[in-house]
C-alpha cells in the first residue's frame, strides 16, 4: 500500500502550490501527478509517486551511496584480509 | 527503470549479502515493519540470502490487513446505501468482513469503484453531483498526505457530496506496543521508507533509545533491505541502538514539511484499532473538528457499528511477528487468497499471501539448513 514509484517530471502546470500537477514519465507511461508537497521540484527532477502525489524529489547525489557504501566495505575487508596474511 | 533497476541488481545484492556473514556473530530477529518490504524480500527471496543466525519476522506494516473487521461493516453498510458511490483501492475489495466483502455489494448492486487516488473519488464526487460519494480513507502516514489534500481540496471548492471514511494507522505507535509487549522478540527494526519519507525519522529517536533497539529506516528494493539489515546487525554487533538511514535518496530527517503541515491540518491523532491485536492509544488519524462535516461515520450513522474477530485466523500474531504464515493450519488450506479468513492472505502485501505467491521452499527445511546454504534462491 505505501508502494511509491520514481517517475522523471516531464512539464509542471497550475501557479495555486495546492493544485500544481506535472506529466510525469514512468518508463514510458505519462501520469498527470499532483507536486504539491515538492515545491522544489523542476521539470527533469525525479519524485517518489504515491496514489497520485509526488512524495519527494529524489537525490541523485544520495542514489549512489548504497553502492559507494559496498565499495567502501570491500575496501576496507581487502586491507583487513591483508592484515591478517 | 531509473531507480528502480539497479537496486535489484544481483551483484551488489550478493555482496552486501556477504559483507553480513562477515559481521554476523549471533542470533539476531529483526522486523520489517512495512509490508511492501515484505512483499519484496519474499518475492526477491532476500531472506534465503542471509546467515542462519539472523531472522526475519514480518511486521504490521500492511494497512489492508490492520483494518478492523467493525470498519469493514461500516464500509459494506455505507456501499450498500442506495444513491451512494464508494470509492476505494482495489485491495479492500476482498477484505472479508462478518459475512460479506465489498466484492460481494458490488455484485449485488452496489456502486462500488476502485480508484488509484484519493483525488480520483473526488472527481467521480464533482461529477456526481447528485450522489453521495465517499473514499475509503485507508493508510499508513504515507497515504495520509493524498487523504488529506483531497479533503482540503473539497473543502476549498465547496464539494458537499464528498466525504472520507477514515482508516488510518500510524507507525511509531504500533512499534511502541510490540516493543513493550513482554512476547516481543524483535531486536531490530528495518523502518518503512516512505512511511519516514513524509514524516521523517526524528520521532524514532526515543523509541530507540528507550528500548535500546536499533532503527534503520530502509527502502523497498532488494539491495536497499539488504543493506538496511546490514546496518542494522552491525549496531546489533557493535551494542549501539541508533537511527541511522539507508533511503537516503528519498528520507530526510525533518520529513516532507509541507505534507505533514497539511496532515494537521485535517487530521487530528486518536486512538485506532488494529485488526488482531486490538486498539492502540495514539495510533491513528481521524478528522479535526473543522473538517467533521466530511466524516462518512456521522453522515451515514455508522459509527455505532461494532464487530469481533473471527478466532479461526492468526493474523494478530503474525503481525506482530510471533508466528510466521506457515505455522497456521489454516494456510494454504482452509485459507488461500481466493478464500481468504484473514487481511493477510487478502493483500498482496500481507505476509501470508506473500508466502503463499512466492515461497519455494518450506520455511522449515531453510531453518535447518547448515551455514553456508543460506545463498540458495534469488
Amino acid at each position: 500500500m505505501c508502494l511509491a514509484v520514481p517517475g522523471k517530471i516531464m512539464s509542471i502546470e497550475g501557479a495555486d502550490p495546492i493544485f500544481r500537477t506535472g506529466k510525469v514519465d514512468f518508463g514510458g507511461i505519462l501520469k498527470q501527478i499532483n507536486l504539491a508537497y515538492v515545491p522544489e521540484a523542476k521539470v527533469g527532477d525525479y519524485v517518489l509517486v504515491h496514489v497520485g502525489f509526488a512524495i519527494s524529489t529524489v537525490d541523485e547525489e544520495e542514489a549512489m551511496q548504497v553502492f559507494e557504501y559496498l565499495r567502501q566495505m570491500g575496501d576496507l575487508a581487502d586491507l583487513e584480509e591483508g592484515e591478517t596474511k | 527503470m531509473k531507480f528502480i533497476d539497479e537496486y535489484r541488481d544481483e551483484e551488489t545484492a550478493r555482496g552486501y549479502a556477504q559483507a553480513l556473514r562477515r559481521i554476523t556473530t549471533r542470533p539476531w530477529t529483526l522486523m520489517e515493519v512495512c509490508g511492501g518490504q515484505t512483499h519484496a524480500i519474499v518475492k526477491f527471496g532476500v531472506d534465503e540470502l542471509l546467515p542462519h543466525q539472523v531472522t526475519l519476522v514480518h511486521g504490521p506494516g500492511c494497512p489492508v490487513c490492520v483494518t478492523p473487521v467493525e470498519l469493514l461493516e461500516k464500509a459494506i453498510e455505507i456501499a450498500s446505501t442506495p444513491n451512494a458511490i464508494f470509492c476505494s483501492f482495489g485491495d479492500m475489495l476482498r477484505v472479508p468482513g462478518k459475512s460479506k466483502d465489498l466484492l460481494t455489494v458490488k455484485a449485488e448492486g452496489g456502486d462500488v469503484r476502485i480508484v488509484y487516488s484519493p483525488l480520483d473519488a473526488l472527481k467521480v464526487a464533482q461529477e456526481n453531483p447528485g450522489k453521495e460519494v465517499v473514499f475509503f480513507a485507508v493508510g499508513f502516514e504515507t497515504t495520509a498526505p493524498a487523504n488529506a489534500m483531497a479533503v482540503f481540496q473539497a473543502s476549498q471548492q465547496g464539494i458537499g457530496n464528498f466525504s472520507l471514511l477514515v482508516s488510518h494507522v500510524l507507525v511509531p505507535p504500533a512499534m511502541e506496543a510490540l516493543l513493550s509487549s513482554p512476547t516481543n522478540r524483535v531486536q531490530g527494526f528495518l523502518a518503512a521508507g516512505h512511511v519516514c519519507t513524509v514524516m521523517g525519522y526524528a520521532e524514532y529517536e526515543p523509541i530507540a533509545s528507550k528500548y535500546h533497539v536499533p532503527i534503520v529506516v530502509t527502502g523497498f528494493e532488494p539491495v536497499d533491505i539488504l543493506q538496511g539489515i546490514y546496518m542494522c546487525v552491525r549496531q546489533l554487533e557493535e551494542g549501539r541502538a541508533e537511527v541511522e538511514n539507508q533511503y537516503t535518496r528519498s528520507v530526510r530527517r525533518e520529513g516532507n514539511l509541507p505534507a505533514q503541515q497539511l496532515i494537521r491540518e485535517v487530521f487530528r491523532v486518536t486512538p485506532r484499532k488494529w485488526r488482531g491485536v486490538g486498539e492502540i492509544p495514539q495510533s491513528g488519524l481521524g478528522l479535526q473538528e473543522k473538517y467533521r462535516a466530511f466524516d462518512a461515520e456521522t453522515r451515514f450513522g455508522v459509527a455505532h457499528i461494532t464487530a469481533e474477530e473471527s478466532s479461526d485466523c492468526i493474523s494478530g500474531a503474525i503481525l506482530q511477528g510471533l508466528k510466521k504464515p506457515h505455522e497456521c493450519p489454516a494456510f494454504g488450506t482452509v485459507c488461500t487468497p481466493e478464500h481468504p479468513l484473514g487481511a493477510t492472505m487478502v493483500s498482496s502485501e500481507g505476509a501470508c499471501a506473500a508466502y503463499y505467491h512466492y515461497r519455494r521452499i518450506r520455511l522449515s527445511e531453510a531453518q535447518s539448513f547448515p551455514s553456508g546454504a543460506e545463498t540458495h534462491g534469488a
